[in-house]
């Protein structure tokens, strides 16, 4: 694998975990439990859809087959989707999303901290634009997990509920293959092991804080990296795909 | 001055100056916050002009900010009605745009239209994680103010309330 072929599949790797967070948010679009966080839900989608499409805009740049970030966006199939598994689970109820969002938003946190000193200068600068958004995110998330962790009864039980759920997927945002060691060597990204003790830390004193439990379930499941999903994409991908699909030639 | 151009399309481009076109562009109003201009938000970065081809760089204040579509194509017509015909607009993310790019007097402008201005540098991460020291309601002044969200009518605002006036008002957030 040359190195621009590395550099391709990571920028999937990124802007697809994006892209696909950030459609799944947009699903509360109208449905938010209250005005406010209806806001601030489609607000956070709109800041990882723009992640997305300008990761996804360099990768079709790297890979230089002349296609754009919407053909990397509408015209794959599920299995050449590399979005992590955590980012394509349903949005349940609202604390199973504040789950999810908070899993995810302490990783990106950490991950996107270190892709600031990325060799890779796009890479660099989408990065260091990309933390000032991902600190809001992740500062709105820890709030609503000591608020519905320390909350009554019923929503310290949903928000344990949905970390219990999600807690199989975590081991997949970890996961390291042949791409990450040749970036890794060329200084482009980082070791996700270095990444996982600070994410492991984070997200033991938030739920510490909230009285929630951390999840003891020892099943892990992963594949993102060779694009094995769990079905929910597929269903997800029906849904963003079909206007463009339908209708290839249709402009904004 | 604007509209001497406007009458003289055919003019030769080689008076045109860089100083001429950066004041051109300078007229115009972001689309979602309309009294401020694109150039007091820090949006407009440079021009490039060598009298055939102009490069104008822009970066978005958040990086899905849906408006960049309409101030670029604000900027094409702007250049058009110059005589200008070769136009690239260029979008860049490094160095990554902050609210400490925008002008005092745009600042003024904001807080008359109703939105609170940012009150820190952005070097100061107590604004990222707690209420602006300074923070006063546009419309009283009143520094009894209390945030109702973080995210408000648009990726760069967030939504407070004054507990004195009553009235609600868009936060401009510092990043």
């Amino acid at each position: 694998m040359t190195l621009e072929q590395a550099k391709f599949e990571y920028l999937l790797r990124l802007g697809d975990s994006s892209l696909i967070i950030g459609h799944r948010l947009s699903e509360w679009c109208g449905h938010g439990p209250i005005l406010e966080e209806d806001i601030a839900l489609i607000n956070i989608a709109l800041d990882f859809v723009g992640n997305a499409t300008s990761l996804l805009t360099y990768a079709a740049q790297v890979e230089g087959k002349g296609r754009t970030e919407d053909d990397l966006a509408y015209l794959r199939n599920e299995r050449d989707y590399r979005n992590l598994l955590l980012t394509e689970q349903p949005n349940g109820d609202y604390a199973m999303t504040i789950a999810r969002q908070f899993l995810y938003d302490v990783y990106t946190y950490f991950l996107y901290e270190e892709l600031k000193n990325s060799k890779d200068e796009t890479i660099a600068a989408i990065a260091v634009k990309s933390h000032k958004e991902i600190t809001y995110h992740l500062r709105h998330t820890t709030e609503w997990m000591y608020r519905l962790g320390d909350g009554t009864e019923e929503s310290h039980q949903r928000l344990q509920n949905g970390l219990n759920e999600l807690w199989m997927f975590t081991s997949d945002l970890f996961d390291m293959d042949e791409v990450d060691a040749i970036l890794i060597k060329a200084g482009i990204a980082p070791d996700l092991n270095k990444i996982k003790e600070a994410w492991e830390k984070r997200v033991k004193e938030v739920v510490a804080e909230a009285t929630l439990q951390l999840p003891t379930s020892i099943a892990k499941q992963k594949g993102s990296r060779e694009g094995k999903h769990t079905e929910h994409l597929g269903y997800l991908l029906a849904e963003m795909q079909y206007l463009p699909r339908t209708y290839p030639t249709a402009k904004w | 001055m604007n509209s001497v151009f406007r009458n003289n399309t055919t003019m030769n481009l080689t008076q045109l100056s860089k100083e001429d076109i950066l004041l051109a562009l300078s007229e115009i109003p972001d689309p979602e916050i309309p009294v401020i201009t694109i150039e007091e938000l820090g949006i407009l970065r440079d021009v490039k002009w060598d009298c055939i081809t102009c490069t104008i760089v822009i970066t978005p204040t958040y990086t899905g900010c849906p408006a960049m579509k309409v101030i670029e194509d604000d900027i094409r017509i702007k250049l058009k009605s110059l005589g200008i015909e070769n136009i690239i607009v260029e979008l860049v993310y490094s160095p990554a745009w902050t609210t400490d790019w925008i002008s005092d007097t745009a600042k003024e402008k904001l807080e008359k239209y109703g939105i609170a201005p940012p009150e820190h540098s952005s070097v100061d991460k107590g604004t990222l994680l707690g209420k602006p020291r300074d923070l006063r309601c546009p419309h009283c002044s009143s520094k009894n103010v209390q945030m109702i969200s973080q995210f408000g009518s648009t990726a760069c605002k967030a939504l407070y309330r004054c507990l004195d006036c009553r009235e609600p008002f868009d936060y401009f957030k510092c990043i």
